[in-house]
């Protein structure tokens, strides 16, 4: 690891900030998007729109809110995330035949 | 760790929580970690969602819930979250002060949530005697909401240990993957808050 805190030339370090900008400025956008799909769920309940239509819709909004927090804030849309990707996902497909289990056996 | 070790923008690796070995150990022993939290609350939640019927007299999801604290909560959450992307950002441009400034932000708004919730069961227990043994509803309620609060005041506790440990040392190769990591378990739960605001609150209000 020696040569990588060796100094660098000035454009690969003003390259790397401008990088980081852009980053930044994907994730204020994520952010604005993940207030507005929350808006969107309070509101639905809030104006009591059929149970059938509101359920689902809140479902797919919460995993998509989900979503843009691991790719974008937690990163995980960046290289050298395969590992990570195979764990959460193996986590999620647990995670899934969990509640089925435990949902299906009360109602039986 | 010798003071040479400290980053400064002229000397550094590009990512810093992920340029020694012990970091990138770290970081995918941490999402090790995060994918069997996921299965954990899983099991909270398939016992919330099969049990959330089971309710004694009028204590239902319907009554109790109020909707504004909620929102709030979420809110203060949510930004939270924002606010230490920001850390993060600061810490690969290795601004250490911005850095510590940013969580701090972060652990002010982690308070106005844990508070919150706080005065929520305060509230349940005390306005309409809605306790952990009041029925099969309660208990996962409160098992529920009450480990993800107990997440929130860990994440706050380490949050506040790195920084003050830190404070004199600045950031180095040693401590970046440990930030990181702490961001990474904030992060995290504010992904559970938002299934427990939407399966817990939303849909119990829904009906």
């Amino acid at each position: 690891m020696a040569d990588n805190t060796h100094s660098k030339p000035v454009h690969q370090r003003e390259f790397e900030k401008k990088q980081h900008r852009e980053e930044m400025k994907q994730q204020v956008l994520t952010f604005a998007l993940m207030i507005l799909f929350t808006l969107i769920a309070f509101g639905m309940v809030i104006m009591e729109i059929n149970s059938y239509f509101v359920i689902p819709t809140l479902i797919i909004l919460a995993v998509v809110q989900v979503a843009f927090q691991l790719y974008y804030f937690m990163h995980m849309k960046n290289k050298g995330h395969d590992m990570v990707a195979m764990m959460m996902y193996g986590g999620a497909a647990v995670a899934g035949l969990t509640i089925i289990t435990f949902v299906s056996i009360v109602w039986w | 760790m010798s003071s040479e070790d400290v980053l400064n923008p002229k000397q550094m690796p590009h990512d810093p929580e992920k340029a020694t070995l012990e970091g990138r150990n770290k970081f995918l022993a941490f999402w090790f970690f995060l994918g069997g939290e996921t299965v954990l609350f899983a099991s909270l939640f398939g016992t919330y969602l099969a049990l959330n019927g089971s309710t004694q007299g009028e204590n239902t999801p319907e009554h109790l819930f109020g909707l504004e604290l909620v929102f709030i909560m979420t809110m203060l959450l949510l930004t939270s979250s924002l606010t230490s992307v920001y850390a993060m950002y600061h810490m690969k441009n290795h601004n250490f002060q911005k850095m510590q400034l940013w969580l701090g932000i972060t652990v002010v708004l982690g308070l106005g949530f844990l508070g919150m919730e706080i005065y929520e069961f305060y509230h349940y227990i005390h306005h309409y005697e809605f306790t952990f043994r009041s029925s099969a509803f309660g208990s996962a309620f409160y098992t529920l909401v009450g480990f993800h609060g107990g997440h929130v005041l860990f994440g706050l506790s380490w949050i506040v240990t790195l920084m003050i440990r830190n404070q004199k040392r600045g950031l180095n190769l040693y401590n970046a993957p440990k930030f990181y990591i702490a961001s990474l378990y904030w992060h995290f739960i504010d992904v559970v808050w938002v299934f427990i605001f939407t399966v817990v609150y939303l849909m119990g209000k829904v009906g």
